[in-house]
Order: structure tokens, then C-alpha cells, then sequence
């Protein structure tokens, strides 16, 4: 039983997740056209979206692959982006209260903008309909634009001519940015570029990337903790890139 | 193994662990995973990561750190993300962008 006002709430959270969801799913377009670009196949495309199923981690995999890199490197790289869900996952748990098979569903769609529409809402309730109507709304869609864009990509042949290789890095751009908020991100950001590549010449494929994580760990782990302050009142025309 | 194969070994292998390190979120108890200081390196080996990527994917080929019209490409989609454009917009300017350089000779 829903009070009609209970009923209100939840209709502006499926809206909020809804327009999450079709954001998100539509740049699975992008995705699928360039896993095809870095030379994976339609079947191999359609299940990385369906198996790995976190954005940052399957452009990266594709990324090191594209780049000349081995699957190891590949591999790794794309956990490593992968790791944040980790924390995702702690936050969400007790939210959430689920077991079983529904356990294992919720920490499938554990991504970034799951848990971003969740901890955006006042009560646990609705909290649990942002999740899961983000979570599932962009499975359905980023699985299904993956598909389209891997079948144009196929179609369009030589990923360079059409700027494809160009299309990857500014997809990392895109990724990249709204995180560059704070100095010691922007700080790291500057300090990982400069890294992969020094190391790009010297090391084999896929390693420069790698290594830049290091970059982070060294800056992350030491140092005061940052000024709350900072990632508040920061705009996004200060954002360093 | 042929290098198909070995692809879809590491897909597979990628997905396997990206999954196994979301449900560990899910199971571990949440003070684990709470220190400030973990959720700090956590954030910026992504942000490292993507920088890293970026950087690679606008400067380097076949082993070589070179300029080309993917640097235009990338300035592009920086003065989008600039204004707002969504991820979609960008990604296609950027496409566009280093086209267009190359169909005339860039």
C-alpha cells in the first residue's frame, strides 16, 4: 500500500533513473563501434557489455587491446578500473538487503550511476527503486546499443579513416572528466599522462597504463585528506583536463 | 591458442573479475572498504587510469610517441566537455573532428 504522496516520490525517482538509464545506454553506441575499431568481434563486444557490464573497465580493456597490448595488461587494466564498484558495493549492501540470486543481480548492475541515483535519495525506499531502475534500465540499453554500435562500426570498415581511434580518446576524456574536480585529481591525472608516456617507448603495450596507477597510489595514500570544500564549490569551467 | 581465442579468454577472464570485485563489495562488511584513505586511492587510480588512457589514445602509435590530428580531435572534446555536451556529442565531434583532418591531408 502507497499513500499517493509515497506514490509521487517513487514516479520522480523511476523519471530520474529512466533519463539516467537512456543517457547512459545510449553511449553504449559509441562502445560497441569502437571494440570493433580495437578489432574484437560482434559476439566478443556483445559480451563484454553483457558479462563485464562497467563502462570504464570495458573501454579500458578495449583501449589496451587497440593499442597493441596483451590480454594480460588488458585484464588487468580493466579491473583495476573495476575497483571502485567494490566500494559501490559496501555502500550499497545495506541499502539494499538482498540475498540469494537478486544479490548476485544487484552487484551485476553495481556502476557508477546505479549507485549515484541511489545515494541521491532521502530514504531507503526509494533509494532501492533508484538502484535498481538505474541499474537494470542501463543493462537493458547499454546491451542493446552495444549491439548497434558494433554493427555500424563493422560496417564502417578502417576505424581511422573515420576518426575512430580520435573517437577512443576523447571517450576517456569524457570519462575522465567529471572526476578531475579536486586539485590532487587533477594533480594525478597531469602526473599519470606524463608517466604512460615516458613508458610508452620503452615498455611493452598496455604497461604505461598500468604503471600510472602507481601514480595514484602514491598520491592517494599519503598527504592530508582533501578539504571538503574543494570538490563542493569547485565548477566545472575550473576543471583542469 | 589463436590470438581469437585468446581474446576471448581475456573477455571472459576480465569479466569474471570485474564481476567478482562488485559482489566483494556486496559481501564484505561495509567498515572494511569505509577508510577514508581507501576510498581516496580507489578514486584516483580511476582517475589516474582514464588520464593514462587518454594520454595514450591522443599521443602514441605503434610504440611512438607522435602528434597528429588526434591532438585536434581530443582539444575539441575538451572545449565540449567544457560547455556541457553530452558524452555522445563529444565522442562523434571528436570522430568528426580527426575525419575531416584526415580526408584533407592532415
Amino acid at each position: 500500500m502507497t499513500t499517493p504522496d509515497a506514490g509521487t516520490a517513487r514516479r520522480t525517482v523511476v523519471r530520474q533513473a529512466l533519463s539516467v538509464a537512456v543517457a547512459t545506454g545510449l553511449y553504449g553506441v559509441s562502445f560497441g563501434a569502437l571494440a570493433v575499431a580495437a578489432g574484437l568481434d560482434l559476439w566478443q563486444t556483445a559480451a563484454l557489455s553483457l558479462l563485464m557490464f562497467t563502462g570504464g573497465s570495458q573501454f579500458a580493456f578495449i583501449g589496451v587491446l587497440g593499442a597493441g597490448g596483451g590480454g594480460g595488461a588488458a585484464v588487468a587494466t580493466a579491473a583495476l578500473l573495476g575497483t571502485r564498484n567494490a566500494l559501490y558495493g559496501a555502500a550499497m549492501a545495506p541499502l539494499l538487503r538482498t540475498r540469494g540470486v537478486r544479490r548476485l543481480a544487484a552487484a551485476h548492475v553495481t556502476i557508477d550511476e546505479s549507485t549515484a541515483v541511489a545515494t541521491a535519495q532521502r530514504d531507503v525506499r526509494m533509494a532501492r527503486v533508484g538502484f535498481w531502475w538505474t541499474g537494470v534500465g542501463i543493462f537493458a540499453l547499454w546491451n542493446a546499443f552495444t549491439v548497434l554500435g558494433a554493427v555500424v562500426g563493422d560496417a564502417l570498415g578502417d576505424p581511422s579513416r573515420w576518426g575512430l581511434d580520435a573517437a577512443a580518446a576523447a571517450a576517456f576524456l569524457g570519462l575522465l572528466w567529471p572526476r578531475l574536480a579536486s586539485r590532487r585529481a587533477q594533480l594525478t591525472a597531469a602526473c599519470a599522462a606524463v608517466v604512460a608516456l615516458a613508458l610508452t617507448p620503452v615498455a611493452p603495450p598496455g604497461v604505461p597504463i598500468l604503471a600510472a596507477a602507481v601514480v595514484a597510489v602514491v598520491l592517494g595514500w599519503g598527504g592530508a585528506p582533501e578539504p571538503r570544500l574543494a570538490s563542493v564549490t569547485a565548477h566545472p569551467e575550473e576543471d583542469g583536463s | 591458442m589463436s590470438p581469437y581465442a585468446l581474446t576471448w579468454l581475456a573477455v571472459l577472464a576480465a569479466a569474471a573479475v570485474c564481476f567478482a570485485i562488485k559482489l566483494t563489495g556486496h559481501l564484505v562488511p561495509e567498515h572494511w572498504l569505509a577508510h577514508p584513505r581507501v576510498a581516496r586511492v580507489a578514486s584516483l587510480v580511476t582517475v589516474a587510469l582514464l588520464a593514462a588512457l587518454v594520454a595514450v589514445n591522443t599521443f602514441t602509435a605503434s610504440g611512438a610517441v607522435v602528434v597528429d590530428a588526434r591532438l585536434a580531435a581530443v582539444a575539441v572534446a575538451a572545449v565540449a566537455l567544457a560547455l556541457r555536451a553530452p558524452f555522445v556529442v563529444v565522442v562523434v565531434l571528436a570522430a568528426v573532428v580527426a575525419a575531416v583532418l584526415r580526408a584533407v591531408g592532415v
